[in-house]
């Protein structure tokens, strides 16, 4: 009797396939606000600690983006933008994704925990689990909140970096998620009215699927609204300052300036693009002032004084 | 007397195509790689933090 024993094809998966199953775009926006938090933290932390809880945030964010994409082949593959990614594309299968994704979150969280501190480990395994099973399992095909609700995984990362110098959580770092929050819902949105019928093809109900351009713009705007003055709060708040303030008060008025444009664009999406450029730039912009901010040590004086901090 | 059979028989199991082989070989060297990073990793944080190495604050 023979007995015929079914098998997976033999994968051709290269290295790059894996690196591209990791969003390495999104990791670098990940590993840049996680350091701006590390570096925010009042507390001196040795090079080889810091390298080391970037590293693990950085493996954390990319197990996220394999799981996000072993679940969402399907979608992807109906997706312009997103049918050339590795699973899609046929050169990689989705349990090789499933199994590097999980492997690579229990090995961030893990050396996380054992080499930097149990809190931050925790907070990074909260965040993949949000970003896998909150956003992309439950949300991403169910309402258009899906990104207002899931940006709360990309906001996460300077909160870990905090905590990995800290070991917990203070004001500072929650005004960065609240700054990361906000500001997710008119990125993705400004992104999503022009590739509207890529999602509808795709089945997610993003906000221009379900409640139109015109709602989706109003949104934009309002959102935009929220965020520019929240933009500004660490300098109101007193720590971080003068010259980021100055530098947030331009980049959340050009914000709002982009998106009254978006809400009055009746036909096209050339104010919607450049929204969605320059929404990545002002993030950028933010964090990267904090930074210059910390490294000018104090010479541009905060607007109230420093606050006490939760470490 | 038999004839012998100068063609082997093909073992049985899957045989990797070059390309198949080529891609095995790269990632079974970025799992070597990863590893040896981590085992520095640990080493040089264990050199770092000496005895605390041990403490972990929640």
């Amino acid at each position: 009797m023979s007995v015929t024993v079914a098998h997976a094809e033999p994968s051709v998966a290269g290295v790059g396939d894996y690196i591209e199953l990791m969003k390495p775009r999104v990791m670098s926006l990940v590993v840049f606000t996680a350091f701006v938090g590390l570096v925010l933290a009042p507390v001196h932390m040795h090079p080889v600690m810091a390298f080391t809880a970037l590293l693990c945030i950085a493996v954390g964010a990319g197990a996220a983006g394999a799981l996000n994409m072993w679940y969402d082949a399907d979608i992807d593959a109906r997706m312009a933008r997103t049918a050339a990614r590795p699973i899609p594309a046929g050169r990689l299968a989705r349990g090789e994704a499933l199994a590097f994704g999980l492997t690579l979150a229990g090995f961030s969280v893990v050396v996380l925990g054992l080499l930097v501190n149990v809190f931050a480990a925790l907070l990074l395994a909260v965040t993949i689990g949000f970003y896998v099973g909150v956003y992309t399992v439950w949300l991403k095909r169910w309402t258009p909140q899906n990104i207002v609700i899931g940006g709360a995984a990309g906001a996460l990362p300077p909160v870990i970096g905090w905590a990995a110098a800290t070991g917990g959580v203070a004001i500072e770092p929650l005004v960065l998620f609240l700054i990361v929050f906000l500001w997710t819902p008119p990125h993705f949105w400004a992104l999503s009215l022009y590739r509207a019928d890529d999602y509808a093809r795709a089945g997610v109900p993003m906000l221009p699927v379900i409640a139109g351009a015109a709602e989706t713009r109003r949104q934009i705007l309002r959102y935009t609204l929220v965020l520019a003055p929240v933009g500004v709060a660490p300098w109101l708040l007193g720590y971080a300052g003068a010259l980021y303030g100055i530098a947030a008060v331009l980049a959340g008025g050009a914000m709002i300036a982009l998106a009254i444009r978006v809400r009055a664009e009746a036909r096209g999406y050339t104010a919607s693009k450049q929204m969605f450029g320059f929404s990545i730039l002002y993030l950028f912009l933010l964090f990267a002032m904090l930074l210059v901010d910390r490294m000018a040590g104090g010479s541009f004086a905060p607007l109230w004084g420093h606050l006490p901090t939760g470490a | 007397m038999s004839e012998h059979n100068t063609d082997p028989t093909p073992e049985p199991g899957i045989r990797l195509t070059e390309q198949q082989r080529r891609a095995r070989r790269a990632r079974s060297i970025a799992i070597a790689i990863s590893l040896a990073v981590l085992a520095v990793l640990f080493y040089i944080v264990t050199l770092v933090k000496g005895p605390g190495v041990l403490e972990r604050p929640l």
